[in-house]
């Protein structure tokens, strides 16, 4: 009994810890006063303002364009080479997956400066297409490491019978193989939006002058202050991710 | 058959060979992306601004302003990376433990936070920690002494231990979860007690996911200029400021590739040893 009392003591301290800043920066985002230091009452304006603001809401776009079109491309480039990789020698295989590994085991600012130098010297213009190019750099790693431990679970006989039986290859791989791997596609995509989502050390490096995603936005408001209507914005996407999250957990699952 | 080439369909031996062609995007891209970047840097890391080759950039980490750089954030981040250890192990023991039907369901809870911005989360201690801050509040109301550790090297260890915990825990948790219980029964039956069960098979088989999560809490740590930024009061700088300073503010990327070049000596040192120990990628962090 004091054990398992103990070990539940235990979780929800930890989960206090992990969760204390977020139920913060929600509380924060109904104070009236425009300092975080001071409570000034309730209020739901900076909920009406943030809608007014055009660089908040400029920085959001930005964000959610990057992370949906970064972790699509990720996903499409991604699985194709799980698809090859999985089919290699093992030699070819180990050097691939090392080179993948680097962009996670690498610290983010030597990726970051890395590819600052990259395109400093191929003479691109920093902007978003700079951004969304390192961005789908580190979300290719995820992608793969999602997908390939589906990959090689498969029994390559159920397509080879797909085949036999007159299937195109490109129709045998969406009727047989995806359906398979799909989980593993649908996580390495989630994953890959929330890291390109969450980012903010390569987006520093490689972002241009007068383009912000929410997390520089908020790196150049630190010093002036934290504008209230960000607290109110993550407020909301916070709470959105938390509902869909619940939907789907609640959702009727399909029948056997 | 177009489509053909891209699966390239059969093997006359009959073997299922998916064509090159598919992996050649990636390869591609890796190569632009990964590689070439990583050249780079070592060519301005070792390259002065005439272009002549030096080893100046790299040996300046021994000059006294860098040194100490280092020296505190090899400091800090060691003692993150043993404070997330021995708050991961217990943790991710209790939730292997705890037959939850759905592995996602643990990942998840701590990926979630990530939604909320990464830079705010860390801010928010700010408010948690402040002189007048809600801890403090908490610890007075409850006649306590008060506690000053922001804008201290105690504050971005907080920042690191919570932002990094979960690269600890979950790459633990995944090892845990798969150890077979009959070996643990088999110890139990061939009379080992709870603690040399721990010592003789649970910990050695959850190798794999303690290097992993050291890996995966040490390099961000070492390399951070954010938190120290955010609740060192920029007094504290790290390795990562003075880089990220040599690259934003002063301009001289030669100098700010060498200390990135000493930085991957480290960043190596770990990677060679998550090969040795974590062979099959057991300690993934998925």
């Amino acid at each position: 009994m004091m054990r398992t009392a103990a070990k539940k003591i235990y979780i929800i301290v930890i989960f206090i810890f992990l969760y204390a800043p977020i139920a913060t920066l929600m509380v924060l985002s109904f104070n009236a006063s425009r300092t975080r230091a001071k409570w000034g009452g309730l209020t739901l304006k900076w909920y009406a303002s943030l809608f007014d603001n055009r660089e908040i809401m400029q920085a959001l776009w930005n964000t959610l364009f990057i992370a949906f079109v970064s972790s699509i491309t990720a996903v499409i480039i991604g699985t194709a080479a799980c698809i090859a990789i999985n089919h290699m020698g093992k030699r070819k295989r180990a050097v691939i997956m090392g080179i993948t590994n680097i962009p996670m085991l690498n610290a983010d600012i030597v990726t970051g400066i890395s590819l600052m130098l990259l395109f400093i010297s191929l003479g691109l213009k920093f902007g978003l297409g700079t951004i969304l190019l390192a961005h789908i750099t580190f979300n290719i790693p995820y992608v793969i490491l999602c997908v390939m431990p589906r990959m090689r679970q498969l029994n390559p006989s159920t397509y080879e019978a797909a085949l036999d039986l007159g299937a195109s290859p490109v129709y045998a791989f969406f009727k047989v193989i995806f359906p398979d791997i799909l989980p593993g596609v649908l996580s390495g995509f989630l994953m890959a939006f929330t890291m390109s989502l969450d980012d903010f050390i390569i987006t520093h490096f490689t972002k241009g002058a007068g383009v912000d995603t929410l997390s520089t936005k908020i790196y150049t408001e630190v010093k002036k202050g934290i504008k209230p209507e960000m607290y109110a914005l993550s407020t909301i996407i916070f709470v959105t991710v938390l509902l869909l999250l619940f939907l789907v957990n609640k959702a009727p699952k399909e029948k056997p | 058959m177009k489509n053909n080439r891209i699966f390239s369909g059969r093997q006359p031996s009959g073997r299922f060979m998916p064509g090159k062609l598919l992996s050649s995007p990636y390869i591609v891209w890796a190569a632009i992306f990964i590689v070439i970047p990583l050249g780079m840097v070592f060519y301005y890391g070792l390259t002065d601004k005439t272009g002549a080759f030096t080893m100046e950039n790299v040996i300046s980490i021994m000059s006294a302003e860098h040194a100490k750089a280092l020296w505190i954030s090899l400091g800090l981040s060691f003692v993150s990376t043993l404070i997330c250890f021995f708050l991961a192990y217990p943790l991710a023991m209790i939730l292997a433990n705890m037959n939850v039907s759905q592995h996602s369901f643990i990942v998840l809870i701590f990926i979630l936070p990530m939604w909320m911005n990464f830079l705010l989360r860390t801010l928010a201690w700010q408010t948690l920690l402040e002189k007048t801050g809600v801890l403090n509040s908490i610890l007075s109301f409850l006649h306590l002494p008060a506690l000053n550790i922001i804008n201290t090297p105690y504050a971005i260890i907080l920042g690191m231990v919570y932002n990094f915990l979960p690269f600890m825990v979950l790459p633990i948790y995944n090892c845990l979860v798969k150890i077979d219980p009959n070996v643990i029964n088999a110890a139990k039956d061939l009379g080992a007690n709870s603690v040399q069960t721990f010592f003789k098979i649970t910990l050695p088989l959850s190798v794999p996911g303690i290097i992993s999560g050291i890996t995966m809490v040490f390099i961000p740590a070492l390399t951070t200029f954010v938190i120290s930024k955010l609740l060192g009061g920029s007094k504290i700088l790290l390795i990562g400021n003075v880089i990220e300073e040599e690259f934003t503010q002063a301009g001289n990327w030669h100098l700010g590739s060498g200390l990135s070049i000493v930085l991957m000596i480290f960043i190596l040192i770990n990677m060679a040893a998550s090969a040795i120990f974590d062979k099959d990628g057991e300690g993934s962090f998925l």
